[in-house]
């Protein structure tokens, strides 16, 4: 009851606020609301004319967390992952409740879903992969990001460009995953395990493209592997990379760049790509399995009747 | 630090206890020996979101040293794995907590810490919850308003084992289910480290009317000692990293 009620004196924090650090002492205004995740609100908010994203949050734990996330982000060279940290401090309300926070560069941008919309087929495997190249970076360093969906997805322009949000669920390779949302987690559609790989972030970004298709997130059903399969021969907008979708599924990449190669010789060459070019699928794999079965079946049946002729003949004769 | 085990009840419930001891005070009595008590209570689909009776909930939770979450049966499996998790933090960063004290005097705790030193000491903590062992007994309400529930129950059992398992320390599930005729709580799984096997364990019968949450609860402190020789062997001396402080 008193976390939730302290909770809510951060969840609507009025235009005007004045958040200022006790160990910096750095002071920002709020500006308006963002939005609000699991373990915090985002502000937009302003110091001396300059906007930045503030998210502040009751469980110092959590909020350190992501701080720690994006801090590795920060020591990358070259490419930036993830908005840029600016400032982790704790505000004391004059209440003299203590808020943990940190203030983050501001991503001006659009949702995935609105701006794919009206635009044509091919933006939705430009944005993919722009994705794939991110977290190819990401796979890199040692990181999955965890909790991909539409909702940490951002088109910042110009030039479009997808950018990673809420670093909430990022987790070390190897360890069980931090963070996620059933819909994208591959333990939910039986589809492995929780543990970050590269290839748990690869499924999600299967089913943030289903989810693009269908305009909304489905159930799993009472057999969540099939209705996965049905959705993908349902959805026309993803008939070109319905291959790329099921290799992903059957576990045919481990590293995002073999996905980003895939994909991008497919967005290059979109008229020769046929479903023989990629190789190791499941279902050619599986066409060949049926093919040898039938010859060998074919030579069992001729082998049983020349038997049973031999047998009768023998009978006769004797 | 010496590798410990993180021991925890989880109650799934979805009514007041009404006959037995208080479940507040067991869960008191509980955290005082060393196991956290976490508490799920469970609505109908079309129950209000704050019923009646489940202020208990809460209340055993909070005095259990745990997490407590009134959920639908949709979210289910999304709160099981949360709260877990949740209340092994917790539980960690009391420890972490505990230490500090020591070295740093009675006020200095996690909070009051600057910010890039409480980065340092998280990176301990998330550590140890991804390598510690952790021993969750499960307790399960079977009293005849949970049955329509029971398969949900099972469903979010699995994916919590899915969760846990992911983790690289070990982890060992009982699960237990109360009312029972002739004892506080009757056994349905014994300790082990997946919980593939539950499809069968949730018998149909289902006494009416009673819920002693209190008595169940103080019973399964008691399954904590109760192991197999065999499990408690394995990888009995791996040590944690050294903390550094």
């Amino acid at each position: 009851m008193q976390v939730n009620h302290t909770k809510k004196l951060v969840t609507n924090l009025k235009q005007g606020t004045i958040i200022r650090g006790k160990w910096n002492g750095t002071k920002y205004q709020v500006i308006q609301k963002l939005g609000e995740g699991a373990c915090g609100v985002v502000y937009l908010c302003e110091r001396n004319g300059v906007q930045a994203a503030l998210k502040i949050g009751t469980d110092s734990s959590r909020i350190i967390t992501e701080v720690n996330v994006l801090k590795t982000f920060q020591k990358v060279q070259g490419k930036r992952l993830g908005p840029s940290l600016l400032d982790v401090d704790d505000w004391v309300t004059p209440a003299g409740i203590i808020f943990p926070y940190y203030v983050m560069e501001y991503l001006r941008g659009t949702e995935l879903a609105s701006f794919l919309r009206g635009k044509g087929k091919e933006w939705l495997g430009v944005m993919m992969l722009q994705l794939l190249t991110d977290l190819e970076e990401l796979h890199n360093q040692g990181w999955v990001f965890g909790d991909l969906k539409t909702d940490n997805l951002l088109v910042t322009t110009p030039p479009p460009q997808l950018r990673l949000i809420d670093v909430g669920g990022t987790t070390q390779t190897g360890r069980a995953i931090k963070e996620y949302t059933e819909f994208y987690d591959r333990g939910y559609w039986q589809r492995g395990s929780r543990k970050a790989d590269p290839s748990y972030d690869l499924f999600a970004l299967t089913m943030v493209m289903l989810e693009i298709a269908y305009g909304s997130r489905f159930e799993r059903g009472t057999h969540p592997r099939q209705t996965l399969e049905k959705k993908l021969q349902q959805a026309s907008l993803l008939k070109p990379y319905r291959l790329l979708i099921q290799k992903v599924w059957t576990g045919g990449y481990t590293h995002s760049r073999e996905m980003k190669n895939d994909l991008s010789s497919m967005l290059n060459s979109p008229s020769k790509y046929k479903a023989a070019e990629m190789k190791n699928t499941r279902v050619s794999r599986r066409r060949e399995a049926e093919k040898t079965s039938f010859a060998s079946a074919e030579s069992v049946v001729i082998f049983i009747t020349v038997i049973l002729f031999y047998i009768l003949y023998s009978i006769v004769a004797w | 630090m010496k590798k410990g085990t993180l021991k925890q009840i989880l109650l799934l419930t979805d009514g007041c206890s009404n006959q037995g001891e208080d479940p507040v005070a067991v869960a008191a009595l509980a955290n005082n020996q060393g196991i956290t008590v976490n508490v799920i209570g469970v609505l109908d689909d079309h129950q209000s979101e704050q019923p009646d009776g489940l202020e208990e909930v809460e209340a055993i939770a909070m005095s259990g040293g745990g997490v407590s979450q009134i959920v639908y049966q949709k979210a289910l499996s999304q709160t099981v794995q949360m709260v877990t998790k949740q209340a092994m933090t917790q539980t960690l960063q009391g420890v972490v907590n505990q230490e500090l004290k020591q070295i740093l005097g009675e006020k200095q705790t996690f909070e009051e810490l600057p910010p890039d030193k409480r980065g340092e000491v998280m990176e301990v903590v998330e550590d140890l919850g991804e390598t510690c062992d952790l021993e969750v007994l499960v307790l399960v309400d079977t009293s005849a308003s949970m049955t329509p529930k029971l398969s949900t129950v099972k469903e979010a059992l699995f994916d919590l084992s899915l969760s846990l398992n992911a983790r690289s320390g070990n982890n060992r599930f009982s699960i237990f289910c109360f009312p029972n005729k002739t004892k506080p709580i009757q056994k349905l799984m014994d300790w082990t480290p997946e919980l593939d096997g539950i499809s069968k364990v949730f018998p149909k019968l289902a006494s009416g009317g009673i819920t002693p949450t209190g008595p169940a609860l103080k019973e399964a402190m008691y399954q904590f000692g109760k192991k197999s020789l065999f499990g408690s062997m394995k990888h009995a001396s791996k040590p944690y990293e050294e903390t550094g402080y």
